[in-house]
């Protein structure tokens, strides 16, 4: 009865979807960019580092990092309720715990830097393609940086580890379901951001971490050609 | 007031040498009381102190129309609120932050491991399915709400009744129980949150312990090593060995943990 997995789009396990990174797409923003995995299009600006208001909230010691994602009432099929939910408002803080590691954030007492993120449209994964368009746009603005961070999800359809999950294996329910393990690291192969849904042991989720850091070269290069490419502009 | 500079420096020292303020080990909680019925209208609560932390959960059900993406199954409903008696720190107001992860991590422990068997909670397909509120409140905050949450989420929903149900009148008779419990599965979810500071992991933080946690995990899994559902918190990052160190230490935790609520509660069944 069980149907067997396969990748609905005929992708291989550890194939990632056609990437594109472009910056300095809003030109109002300090610094812009977006990010997309096939149909997932997130859009990034950063304004700041500038004075924290309201006032009580600044930080004498270090920089604040506000991000703020959300998804356009459109980008999925059943219409979102403009605003913000309980879904959007952990995915916002996530995004900061993630991005903030490689941020040099000390440099910037009292002020605070706002980061953006908008949905497009969505077919999954679409934390992930916000996050590594609001690192591009942290570094379009020039905001002193020791890494880049870079996040993919891996999942767990029935058995089988996949990479950049889309919406209708994120739905897989047959077999095992579908585990979803949404991951960030920087260049380097530091976690900074890692979640989980589904139903995995231990010794799988090592290699679905392993996997992580083996595709995650990938992603960064993505967003290095699209920093040099701005810079090449430039001139 | 957050944790001072020189406690923070204190906290530290100590941890190198494998200790904490209070005597405990890294890996040992502080005394765990669980209470069960504390309130006569719920379906089924809990309040679970952890040290000085103490929070409530009551679960309370309904009957209301399905999801039409699951027309035979019942519904899950997850809210926390931190209560302003519970600490000088919450605020009146809508829900911030921490009251709404804290309810998504506990919904997602719950959700993601089937523990509650939603296929049972089925009155009618595609009409009417029971839907199942399970509400959290810190009573005291002091330190590690997150895991005290998710034990009296399992207790409470453990001790749970169902209502009866009265189909022509398309009625909730609450005062009449059912003496149905609420129908679970084998396999528990067990929330444990696991803090790194400095190289040093522990679980259980008191508040002074947890405000200068560098990175947090919780995990909800089984004692044989399932895993539901995990979050990353803390703007700090941590590698791939560490993260492997605290996956072993995390489940090592969680079954003594479920020991804990078994011994506070099982036995009194």
């Amino acid at each position: 009865m069980t149907k067997e997995f396969k990748r609905s789009d005929g992708r291989k396990p550890d194939e990632i979807r056609a990437m594109e990174a472009k910056v300095g797409v809003v030109p109002n923003a300090n610094g812009s960019a977006m990010f997309s995995f096939g149909d997932t299009i997130a859009i990034a600006a950063v304004y700041g580092p500038k004075k924290m208001h309201p006032q009580h909230q600044q930080d004498p010691e270090k920089g604040t990092l506000r991000c703020k994602y959300s998804m356009l009432s459109f980008s999925v099929s059943e219409r979102i309720r403009p605003g913000p939910n309980r879904r959007s408002t952990e995915i916002s803080k996530i995004t900061e715990w993630a991005l903030e590691p490689v941020l040099m954030i000390k440099k910037y007492p009292n002020m605070a830097i706002d980061v953006h993120i908008n949905i497009l449209q969505a077919n999954a994964s679409t934390r992930c393609a916000g996050i590594n368009a609001a690192a591009l746009a942290l570094a379009h603005a020039g905001i002193p940086m020791k890494d880049i961070v870079s996040s993919i999800s891996i999942g767990k359809i029935d058995k089988q580890l996949v990479v950049d999950l889309n919406k209708d294996e994120e739905d897989w329910e047959e077999g095992e379901g579908s585990t979803d393990i949404p991951i960030t690291m920087t260049s380097g192969g530091e976690i900074t951001h890692i979640q989980l849904d589904g139903r995995i042991t231990s010794k799988e989720l090592k290699e679905v971490i392993e996997l992580a850091r083996k595709v995650m070269k990938e992603i960064y290069e993505v967003q290095k050609k699209a920093l040099k490419d701005s810079v090449r502009e430039i001139k | 007031m957050k944790t001072s500079k020189l406690t923070e420096k204190r906290i530290k020292e100590y941890l190198a040498e494998g200790k904490r303020f209070d005597g405990r080990k890294p890996g040992e909680f502080r005394e765990i009381s669980i209470e069960t019925g504390v309130s006569k209208k719920a379906e089924g609560s809990a309040r679970v102190k952890i040290g000085k932390t103490e929070v409530i959960v009551g679960i309370k059900l309904d009957v209301s129309e399905p999801y039409p993406d699951s027309p035979d199954k019942g519904k899950l409903i997850v809210t926390s609120e931190l209560l302003p008696l519970s600490s000088p720190r919450f605020e009146s107001g809508p829900p911030k932050f921490p009251a709404i992860e804290l309810a998504r991590l506990i919904d997602r422990a719950i959700r993601e491991s089937k523990f509650i068997e939603f296929e049972k909670l089925c009155i009618k397909e595609g009409e009417k399915v029971w839907a199942v509120f399970i509400d959290i409140y810190s009573i005291n905050d002091d330190g590690n709400l997150i895991d005290a949450a998710g034990i009296g989420t399992l207790v409470a929903l453990k001790t749970a009744r169902l209502p009866k149900y009265d189909e022509k009148n398309e009625k909730v008779l609450y005062e009449e129980s059912s003496n149905k419990k609420m129908p679970l599965s084998k396999e528990i979810p067990i929330i444990v949150t696991t803090h790194k500071i400095g190289d040093n992991i522990l679980v259980d933080p008191t508040l002074e312990e947890e405000d200068i946690s560098e990175v947090r995990i919780t995990i909800g899994g089984t004692i044989d090593g399932t895993i539901f559902s995990i979050q990353k918190g803390n703007p700090k990052e941590i590698s791939i060995k560490n993260i492997y160190k605290i996956l072993d230490f995390d489940e090592k935790i969680r079954k003594k943990v479920f020991l804990n609520i078994e011994n506070n509660l099982f036995k009194k069944d």
